[in-house]
């Protein structure tokens, strides 16, 4: 093999690292307003609402819903420093104008296309990062989290943007939680929620409810109200009308 | 290579020193050149019930502070050749337990050609407990058949299996569950959980299941390890657990209520 064969194949195959696509989950901060101030104190009200889930979250700024104006006069700087008090860690900015693209690359923020449907309004921006398709991917399939060894008690999971499927057993005083989907193969015996993020279509299966605690999209039902319902049961939980629902998975025999 | 066991439990009083000093000597008895380490800093009592409570001279603590070598802080059983004692120190808080010098200490037993270490947790899940653990190979979970025990278990599984140096590695700390303080004759009033439903709940291997039994008191008084006393049903059923431990395939027993004779029940409805 030649000298520069050699260099060649050992760029192919690091032996220090090796690179992969990734899809992750961002939280979307798409600002309808420039006015820093009114951003930072509604901001600021969310983040103490739940700050488990806000804790250093990677954060992409949407400014596609400004008006020029706005885009023009955007303290992007002075938005990051709010973010990152609040434990926020702004990653990228997504639909940026010319100014807002150069604010951004000297702020050290990544790129990322404006979202399908728009793009045809304004075009000739900078073409997407490597990165950004990578994330446009995500909304496509969102990732799910498979979990195959008992969660104990004290244990907390959680799916971020996705499902997530226990192949065992949910302890009491363990907590599940997912931003669709939970699918249990196993007996339920402590709390589970799903949509987390406000997924009112998300589902709770599970081989046998013996729950503290059920929810989906906040609405919850309780440990008194769950042993009268389908108790040690193979059920699924739903909202329907706003209520928490629990039927029955069918039997097949 | 010598294994790592931690007897572990979360809750206390449930029977973790009885069942490290039974299990110990259960191997040493079977020719397994075997150490006991007792991680309950400040609150020692493996010592009492092994009976070398007067032989003590250096300690763990000691040893891991360099003021003994392992040698002269190990104390040989009187009553199985193969059995050493590393005991803790009565005076320092648990806070004197470092990684380094737990490993250390593991990492000398094992060139002293230890086969099995037994480690002694102290309760609840703080730092001694979390010593006691890190290293282990394997994990025997003492649990009574009763609600909070069998919770503080399932805790305790779950910090073996994401804190320890093996779960760090991406292994697996191998699991052994021991249910001590049986009543079968409770459990088939309902007033115990049953065997079953402890299995059940914590998904783990059943080791062994230890009955209630007037001989464990007795033994912990007299400094002799409950295994040694083999006509009583908590001796045989720890040396079950041992040879099970060992990979033996023995039945369980005890776990039904005995038969009683015609004369007993007599007797006990007119008392």
């Amino acid at each position: 093999m030649s000298k520069s064969a050699q260099r060649a194949s050992a760029v192919d195959r690091p032996e220090s690292f090796q690179l992969k696509g990734g899809l992750f989950p961002m939280t979307l901060l798409e600002l309808k307003s420039a006015d820093l101030k009114a951003i930072k104190l509604e901001l600021m009200e969310k983040v103490t609402q739940s700050p488990a889930f806000f804790q250093r979250s990677p954060l992409v700024f949407g400014v596609e819903q400004l008006t020029d104006a706005e885009q023009e006069s955007l303290d992007l700087e002075g938005l990051c420093v709010i973010c990152r008090e609040l434990t926020l860690l702004p990653t990228a900015t997504r639909g940026a104008n010319a100014r807002l693209l150069n604010e951004s690359g000297r702020l050290g923020l990544a790129i990322l296309p404006r979202s399908k449907g728009k793009q045809s309004e304004l075009t000739a921006e900078a073409p997407p990062a490597p990165e950004a398709v990578a994330a446009a991917k995500t909304e496509a399939s969102p990732p799910t989290r498979i979990i195959t060894t008992p969660i104990r008690s004290g244990q907390q999971i959680y799916a971020r943007g996705g499902d997530l499927v226990v192949m065992a057993s949910v302890s009491a005083g363990a907590e599940v939680l997912a931003d669709g989907n939970i699918h249990i193969y196993g007996a339920l015996r402590g709390r589970a929620l799903a949509g987390v993020q406000g997924d009112e279509n998300a589902r709770i299966f599970c081989s046998s409810q013996e729950a503290e605690l059920v929810a989906v999209a906040g609405q919850f039902m309780v440990d008194e109200v769950l042993r009268t319902n389908h108790w040690k049961d193979a059920v699924q939980i739903y909202l329907a009308g706003g209520r928490i629902q629990i039927t029955p998975l069918p039997k097949h025999n | 290579m010598a294994k790592i066991i931690v007897v572990t439990s979360g809750k206390g009083g449930v029977g973790k020193t009885t069942t490290s000093s039974a299990i110990s000597t259960g191997l040493a008895l079977r020719g397994h050149k075997t150490a006991v380490i007792d991680f309950d800093i400040g609150l020692r009592n493996l010592d009492l019930i092994m009976n070398c409570e007067r032989r003590v001279v250096y300690d763990f603590v000691n040893v891991i502070n360099g003021e003994a070598t392992l040698k002269q802080a190990l104390i040989k059983d009187k009553r199985c050749e193969n059995l050493f004692i590393l005991p803790a120190s009565q005076t320092r808080d648990k806070d004197a337990l470092t990684k380094e010098g737990v490993e250390q200490v593991l990492n000398e037993l094992k060139e002293l050609g230890f086969e099995y270490v037994i480690c002694d947790s102290p309760a609840g899940i703080e730092h001694g407990a979390f010593m006691a653990l890190y290293f282990a190979d394997e994990a025997v979970v003492v649990a009574n058949p009763e609600v909070s025990s069998v919770r503080d278990s399932d805790r305790i599984l779950g910090i073996l299996q994401s804190k320890s140096r093996k779960a760090e590695l991406g292994e697996n700390v191998t699991e052994h569950l021991l249910i001590t303080r049986y009543d079968p004759e409770r459990v088939a009033r309902g007033e115990m959980l049953g065997v079953a439903d402890v299995e059940e709940i914590l998904a783990t291997k059943l080791l062994g299941v230890i009955p209630e039994c007037q001989s464990v008191l007795k033994a912990s008084n007299q400094g002799v390890p409950v295994i040694h006393d083999t006509e009583s049903r908590a001796g045989k059923a720890y040396a079950d657990a041992v040879a099970r431990l060992t990979g033996e395939q023995v039945e369980h027993r005890f776990l039904t209520p005995e038969h009683k004779s015609l004369f007993q029940r007599l007797f006990r409805r007119s008392a």
